[in-house]
């Protein structure tokens, strides 16, 4: 398998300013030191509670915010040594579905606007071939495309996230970004988008990087999946091996604290005690030892090395 | 035995621009003491209408109860006059929202708010509700309650918040406690935090509480009964056990087919076709048929009511009624 995606030690530093002089005093680490990579084709899950930089993660790869440090590197080239003017011209291939359908939709255009911005941006179309590619985008993603004239306050939820992962797609990108596409989203709607979104994969073979909290979605869409804590990357598998196996403790107790809809399933829950840390200033060695049920002295002072327990597997623990 | 809370024939129903809607339409259930009845459905089922149909919290001149009785402890909340509503209020009655920012007054100290409902159900003097206030604190899992107790909300975590919030509704051992989506804006985590002290304040207390979630797997792991909402109605009613294993209601199977699962493999998830119909166009016949795989032509036509299945399982469909295999 071929790597389209290369991370190598990505960071995002928020510098703290306090004072008259606006010093900086500090640093929140959003994200602290990433390498994965992420193969041509596949679905690349990160999990993680509120807070761990996956949302911060999703963005610094595709430059949407400038990372402090690290590579990036799409298709052979390091988008962190590109000028604006350069990566302007690798941006049709990479694109972001967002998490709000709310917020995310520019509520004074019509649909057929906003599926346009993309297309008068990249590409030199007639008005008539633009409105016919609008067509087919809309028809591709579930929509009707006498609906192109409304406005995303006339779709429901879930329409208005087809009009997202629509807009994303106008420019047949090789790799999208996917912040929590899902969340905002009722049950019985989001298995209909989980499905678009499977399809639309297998029809124009496309990768996504897909972010979430939601433990159940991730394991149906991704075929790999990060889990992060603090900003940190904590295990790295493939799919099948990270849920049948997990190796660190906080994925274990991430899992466990899922409820399960079924009354009769009984189950081991881990219930970690304390919340996560502050990034402003996270706990020396490994970032996870305040909560974890099997720390030691050594995991206090010494940050775990991110190494290949198994074929594939990757984990960041001292006591494996 | 006599439930302590039974809502009958509940419709409440909204004034707007485009006309008057009814929210909650004919909604029955009843929560037997220290029992945890769930609430299902998803957004604008009216779920929530319910619970602030309850308290008598709906927004006044667009919200009203049209009809029906809201049964507590033999009196009908809705004939009890204002003065002594808010007696039972937040005392016997008490309430967790599912936002604890928005819930929580912003320019006062913890302790100050928890000792204010304290001190004016339970006649106490501000002293002993302050200590009281910091008890309920410490019995809620908060680490040093005397510190957290003179701070402010923005202050607090997600969690903590969640946790005091709690703390308010319990502080006054109510009979009945209503958790709207109490967990829904945490992470998993803390979420199981909240939910085994909710469940343990209620083995201590023997609370009776009315969950309102759109979450099944919290569902599964804290009702001992379900009532299932769709468009307005209950669909199907049902013991936790028999809801998972047999649910009769093409919409509650469906919902239950469209999770992904923490166990097992799917390829492909099943979904329910089409969204939740307007509630100023509802359809003329069952409200779910314009979605229902199952639907026959007199599903258009005629609203099927509540069959009784025996076991206290309760569903509204045409087929099931009738007795029509699937």
């Amino acid at each position: 398998m071929t790597a389209l995606l290369q991370v190598r030690n990505l960071k995002k530093h928020y510098p703290i300013r306090q004072g008259l002089l606006n010093k900086q005093v500090g640093s929140v680490k959003s994200v602290d030191g990433l390498n994965f990579d992420i193969y041509e084709g596949e679905t690349f899950g990160i999990v993680g509670e509120s807070g761990c930089g996956k949302s911060t993660t999703g963005r610094s790869v595709l430059r949407l915010i400038e990372p402090t440090e690290g590579e990036v590197w799409f298709q052979g080239r390091n988008l962190m040594e590109l000028s604006s003017k350069e990566l302007r011209l690798l941006r049709p291939d990479m694109s972001m579905i967002f998490q709000d359908p709310y917020a995310s939709l520019n509520p004074r255009w019509t649909v057929q606007r906003i599926l346009e911005e993309p297309l008068q941006t990249h590409q030199s179309l007639r008005t008539s071939e633009r409105k016919q590619h609008v067509q087919e985008l809309m028809e591709r993603v579930g929509l009707s495309s006498f609906q192109a004239n409304r406005f995303p306050h006339e779709f429901s939820g879930g329409q208005r996230q087809r009009v997202g992962i629509a807009r994303a797609l106008a420019l047949n990108p090789k790799f999208i970004v996917c912040d929590e596409p899902v969340s905002a989203l009722d049950v019985s709607i989001q298995s209909q988008v989980l499905n678009l979104m499977q399809d639309l994969q297998e029809q124009s073979k496309l990768t996504y990087m897909f972010i979430s909290h939601d433990l159940s979605v991730v394991k149906f869409l991704c075929t790999r999946v990060g889990v992060m804590y603090l900003g940190k990357m904590v295990e790295l598998a493939p799919k099948r091996k990270l849920y049948a196996n997990p190796l660190h403790p906080y994925t274990k107790a991430l899992m466990s604290a899922v409820p399960v809809p079924n009354p009769k399933a009984k189950k081991e829950r881990i219930v970690l005690t304390g919340e996560v840390p502050s990034a402003k200033n996270p706990p020396q060695g490994c970032a996870f030892h305040l909560r974890c049920p099997i720390a030691t002295e050594h995991c206090r002072s010494v940050q775990p090395e991110w190494r290949e327990a198994d074929e594939e597997h990757w984990v960041a623990c001292h006591n494996l | 035995m006599e439930p302590v809370l039974a809502v009958e024939q509940l419709e409440t129903e909204f004034v707007t621009n485009g006309g008057v809607f009814k929210a909650v339409d004919g909604v029955s259930f009843h929560v037997h003491q220290g029992e945890t009845l769930g609430v299902v459905g998803e957004s604008g089922c009216g779920k929530s209408v319910t619970s602030l149909s309850i308290m008598g919290l709906l927004p006044k001149k667009i919200g009203r109860v049209k009809s029906g009785r809201i049964q507590f402890h033999g009196s009908d909340l809705l004939d009890v006059p204002e003065k002594q509503m808010r007696s039972i209020r937040g005392n016997r009655i008490a309430m967790i929202f599912q936002e604890p920012m928005t819930s929580l007054n912003p320019v006062f100290r913890i302790g100050d708010q928890l000792a204010e409902a304290i001190q004016l159900h339970m006649k106490l003097k501000r002293k002993e509700a302050m200590r009281h206030a910091v008890e309920m604190l410490r019995k809620v899992g908060i680490p040093h309650p005397e510190s957290v107790a003179q701070e402010y909300p923005h202050q607090l975590s997600g969690g903590m918040r969640q946790r005091v919030m709690i703390a308010m509704a319990m502080s006054c051992n109510p009979e009945v406690l209503i958790a709207d989506e109490p967990t829904t804006a945490l992470d998993v985590t803390i979420q199981a935090q909240i939910l085994d002290l909710m469940r343990q304040l209620q083995e201590e207390e023997k609370t009776s509480i009315l969950l309102i979630t759109h979450d099944l797997g919290v569902v599964a792991e804290m009702c001992h009964r379900v009532v299932v909402m769709y468009a307005g109605q209950v669909v199907e009613e049902a013991d936790v056990d028999t809801l998972f294993e047999s649910p009769q209601h093409p919409y509650t199977q469906g919902l239950l087919s469209s999770l992904p699962q923490l166990a097992g493999e799917q390829d492909r998830l099943e979904s329910i076709p089409g969204t939740v119909p307007s509630p100023l166009n509802m359809p003329p016949g069952c409200r779910f048929a314009p979605r229902c795989k199952y639907r026959v032509e007199a599903c258009e036509q005629v609203q099927p009511g509540l069959t009784d299945m025996g076991g206290g399982h309760r569903c509204r469909c045409l087929l099931v009624e009738k007795g029509v295999a699937r």
